[in-house]
């Protein structure tokens, strides 16, 4: 399977992304520019963390706009698993491919450590490799990652099994502990914390793994089967 | 050519975690008078001849890139600018 690393001026979880995916996972990966018009070549696109543009006006706000946009917004509409993380989280919600937004964490600190997730939809492409109700560890690192969206949305999003990831306790402020959701089609995630820093022993942890596993292999059963 | 003073704020439902901050700070030097803080961006546009409504023109940057409206409420004043 072969992801493309989106990079956007101002990412800097782009290193971690690729060395998750290449050197952990043994997959594909390449680092592919933020004004680049063509992401057919790829089966899985991955927005890495960091802070886009500077992240100046909002987070996100000015990367949305990137030309590789277009793209992803084509890749999301193919059904193609796209992955938002942290930064990559608030380009998504920006771009309108999620709902909701990202707003300054609730004590005002920018947050570092690694937190408790609970993982409360097991059923997608990217957690199908975890167990439902399960909690792991994963690191986070973010100013902004305090999810807010409005009672209408937040139904919908319960309703349709949309929250996949909640903080195992109030983190930042987020509506209900909310950590990750998914698009209503179910192909596009985005989540404040980073599972591409929980792959290896080495630095922490290996919970981030089982994710990029679920991508992997719901791609090699779905390609296997149209084959 | 015209400028425009854009004023981008929380919505009045959205809590403003920095506006407490400063509020709270306020009133531990005493000025327990301010009942209320809510901190926005402010924007200055420079508008050139275009044939375009100006209103038109800030509504659509407001709603596509400055403003969130999520979570966010802009306003705008629009003044003549007489080139020197």
């Amino acid at each position: 399977m072969k992801f493309a690393v989106i990079v956007f001026p101002g990412s800097n979880c782009d290193l971690d992304m690729y060395h998750a995916i290449k050197d952990e996972l043994g997959e594909e990966a390449e680092y592919v520019w933020h004004d680049t018009k063509d992401l057919s070549g790829y089966d899985g696109i991955l927005l890495p963390g960091g802070f886009s543009y500077g992240d100046y006006l909002r987070a996100g706000a000015i990367a949305r706009f990137s030309g590789v946009m277009e793209e992803v917004r084509k890749a999301a509409e193919d059904g193609k698993p796209v992955l938002g993380i942290c930064n990559g989280f608030q380009i998504l919600t920006e771009a309108g491919l999620l709902p909701g937004m990202l707003m300054r964490n609730k004590n005002l600190k920018f947050t570092c450590g690694t937190v408790s997730l609970k993982v409360e939809n097991a059923h997608t492409l990217f957690t199908n490799e975890y167990k439902e109700g399960e909690e792991i560890r994963i690191p986070v690192a973010h100013g902004e990652g305090n999810y807010y969206c409005d009672d209408a949305t937040y139904q919908h999003l319960q309703d349709n099994n949309q929250i996949v990831f909640t903080y195992a306790e109030d983190f930042n402020g987020s509506r209900n502990n909310i950590a990750g959701i998914i698009n209503e089609r179910g192909n596009v995630l985005g989540m404040m914390p980073h599972p591409e820093r929980a792959v290896s022993d080495l630095i922490g942890g290996t919970d981030g793994l089982p994710l990029f596993r679920s991508i992997v292999k719901q791609w090699r059963e779905s390609h296997v089967s149209h084959a | 050519m015209k400028k425009v003073k854009v004023y981008v704020t929380l919505r009045e439902s959205v809590l403003d975690p920095q506006g407490s901050a400063v509020m709270g700070s306020l009133h531990k030097m005493g000025y327990n008078e301010v009942q209320d803080v809510r901190i926005g961006k402010y924007l200055e546009l420079v508008i050139g001849d275009s044939e375009r409504d100006v209103d038109a023109l800030v509504d659509e940057l407001c709603n596509r890139m400055l403003a969130n409206t999520v979570i966010e409420d802009y306003r705008y004043e629009i003044e003549e600018v007489v080139s020197q």
